[in-house]
């Protein structure tokens, strides 16, 4: 049987399991549709949270960027993993207590103001389309490969495939659906992961393999990988990064905007009691870990792996012919991600870092003449099986998971995105009065407009996949988080210091990102080049969520002092949000 | 002020004490080890590379696991000590 069918049978059997479970999740539960976590476990919740979190960042982005960054971009595996410490503490259980159903809601009652309400309507829109943008790039990639066609028709495929799924899927945004979706990821990313760990290492565990000893060599993989790449001029592997200020801030940039995505803080609103909110939190990290432990022992190997295809002899003989190029190659050719150009006319592929000025030398004595392959970041673990030699039901595996990884979190955050429209503007400020029908309407509407924004925008992605969910995170991170933290830990906050805090972070964040990486994302309108010698301080365009949420903070607290402080119900307010059974009724006796 | 509110207060000042702890073990671990204390850590080797590498591709995730199941546990048990938790 060819690849082609074997991808076909094993995305279509997972899609096919998903419409099964949710059918039959629907037969069994029309009437709690809403409060769908209601009669639900933690642990159960916990899984759903997971495939709901995992993005096509997470699953196809994130190992290909450790892999070329090594530790400089460890920044993802801390940063979307430490910002469930935050919800736990900080937000989840307080919001649950609160019990509304949009983080806009929230916002809107705790500040009493519609204005602060339609504000953080428009922090919501802005930071999930650019996070659908990501994923869109992500499905993209993966369709363009397992259907064997150009990027820009996998991103088209993807969009309508995205749009089918969130139109059906989000009428029935079923916990158990995304368990099925959890299940099936999970097993696609370790299974490879298993496999490559016991031929490099002989240890089956991933995250103990990369730590281990590299059969073939007798030495450790990571000293391994880190002499391979240096001959070859690429920086170090395990290096430290000396910009520590960026790294520190792009890492807190991840976590704040972990914990204030919407999308992953509805999640909360669904559990039963406030003591399950936490522990949802921790369960979800739980299910979380067990890709992102996996992810840098991933990253590494492939590393290796794709090293070791490339020179089969040792980085001081020749690498390989381009006709004898291995079939993953030429397959990932035909998508465009991977590309070869014969500079020294030798008919082999030297693949070595050509902007390394002290590797220039070694580099002309050898007779090369740059660099003559390129490959993008987010094919690395869609190909990595390949890469390995795996069998081809693994392959069709991955591409399973890849595709749940993204499709589960772009409906997600569609859903996200049509109910802030519909709920939040439309029925909340514009029209109260609005029918059922045309509500619903409105989401359908909201959300198709939604998608072909992103898929514009995703066919000339800013960065890739990971990249560009990481300015959604920045964009969270300084607009909603403070925002909803200050509403629960601060009673001076008032509706005037909520209103500019968040303005004041949204815009400093997004002038930052627009000034490098082009207005509203499209190409060539950026005034000033991204690269590091241009960023302020150093401070990149993807790490500056952090300081705006700085901004957001201090501006909400001046103005707050300056003006009067809040009514004395929504102090009242506050005080019921903070305690589990409603101490704030106890306060009048 | 009744008992009701004061007992209310200490509940607060306790989960706020429990937070702050926890979020420096967080910022440690994260910010600490993997990051800007590295360069201290360099010296402890862990296969083929440093304890702050180790830290900052898998024990910061492994400490937030234990940070958020050990806020989860201590905050229901104060719950109830102070008479806060939810009714069943």
């Amino acid at each position: 049987m060819s690849q082609f069918a074997i991808n076909l049978i094993f995305v279509g059997g997972s899609f096919l399991l998903y419409i099964l479970i949710a059918v039959w999740a629907k037969a069994g539960s029309t009437s709690d549709f809403y409060v769908a976590g209601g009669g639900v476990h933690p642990i159960t919740n916990g899984a759903a949270i997971g495939a709901d979190w995992m993005s096509a960042a997470s699953f196809i982005s994130m190992a290909g960027l450790i892999a070329a960054g090594g530790y400089a971009n460890s920044t993802f595996l801390m940063g979307w993993t430490g910002g469930y410490v935050l919800l736990a503490m900080l937000l989840a259980p307080y919001l649950r207590k609160f019990g509304k159903f949009t983080v806009p809601e929230f916002i809107g009652d705790r500040f009493y103001s519609r204005n602060a309400r339609l504000v953080a309507v428009l922090c919501l829109i802005v930071a999930s389309v650019t996070y659908v943008i990501g994923q869109m790039a992500g499905a993209g990639v993966a369709f363009s490969r397992f259907l064997e066609v150009d990027a820009t028709t996998g991103l088209i495929i993807a969009a309508v495939v995205v749009f089918i799924y969130a139109v059906l899927g989000g009428m029935k945004g079923i916990t158990y659906t995304q368990v099925a979706q959890y299940c099936v990821l999970i097993i696609a990313y370790t299974i490879p992961a298993i496999f490559i760990a016991i031929e490099l290492t002989g240890n089956p565990v991933p995250a103990l393999a990369m730590f281990s000893e590299h059969t073939q060599s007798g030495m450790p993989v990571l000293e391994k990988l880190n002499q391979v790449i240096t001959d070859l001029g690429f920086g170090s592997y395990t290096a430290d990064v000396s910009n520590k200020l960026n790294m520190v801030l792009f890492t807190l940039s991840l976590m704040i905007g972990t914990a204030g995505l919407p999308h992953v803080i509805i999640r909360f609103f669904t559990v039963p009691k406030v003591a399950d909110a936490r522990w949802s939190a921790g369960w979800a990290l739980v299910f979380i870990a067990l890709l992102y432990l996996t992810a840098p022992a991933v990253a590494s190997m492939a590393r290796l792996n794709l090293m070791t295809t490339i020179y089969p002899e040792g980085t001081a003989a020749q690498p390989i012919e381009y006709d004898e190029r291995p079939q993953w190659i030429q397959e990932w050719e035909v998508t465009g991600l991977i590309t070869y150009e014969d500079k020294n006319g030798d008919g082999r592929i030297q693949y070595y870092n050509d902007g390394n000025a002290d590797f220039a030398d070694e580099a002309e004595a050898r007779g090369w003449a740059g660099n003559e392959f390129n490959y993008n970041r987010d094919i690395l673990v869609l190909a990595n099986p390949e890469i390995a030699s795996l069998p081809g039901w693994v392959i069709g595996l991955i591409a399973a998971g890849g595709l749940a990884a993204a499709l589960s979190t772009a409906a997600g955050l569609l859903l996200a995105i049509s109910s802030a429209i519909s709920h939040d503007l439309i029925k909340g400020a514009i029209n109260p009065n609005i029918s059922e029908k045309g509500e619903l309407l409105a989401a359908r509407i909201a959300m198709a407009v939604a998608i072909a924004v992103a898929t514009y925008l995703g066919a000339n992605p800013p960065g890739f996949a990971a990249q560009v969910v990481a300015l959604a995170f920045g964009i969270a991170a300084a607009s909603l988080f403070p925002a909803l933290m200050m509403g629960i830990f601060s009673k001076r906050v008032n509706n005037v210091g909520a209103i500019s805090g968040m303005l004041a972070g949204l815009i400093f964040t997004l002038v930052y990102i627009f000034v490098y990486k082009g207005w509203f994302f499209i190409p060539g309108t950026a005034n000033l080049p991204d690269t590091v010698d241009a960023w302020v301080l150093g401070i990149s365009p993807l790490s500056i969520g952090a300081v705006g949420a700085l901004v957001n903070f201090i501006v909400a607290f001046v103005v707050s002092n300056a003006t009067e402080e809040p009514p004395v119900e929504i102090q009242e307010l506050v005080e019921s949000v903070r305690y589990p059974r409603g101490a704030g009724k106890a306060v009048d006796h | 002020m009744s008992d009701a509110s004061s007992n209310a207060v200490l509940y607060w000042k306790a989960n706020l004490r429990l937070i702050l702890g926890c979020l420096i073990v967080w910022a440690l671990v994260s910010y600490g080890f993997a990051i800007l204390l590295r360069p201290l850590l360099a010296g402890i080797p862990v296969g083929g590379t440093d304890l702050g590498f180790w830290f900052a591709q898998q024990g910061s995730i492994l400490t937030f696991i234990a940070l958020i199941f050990f806020y989860a546990w201590r905050m229901n048990k104060l719950d109830e000590q102070f008479g806060l938790a939810e009714e069943e």
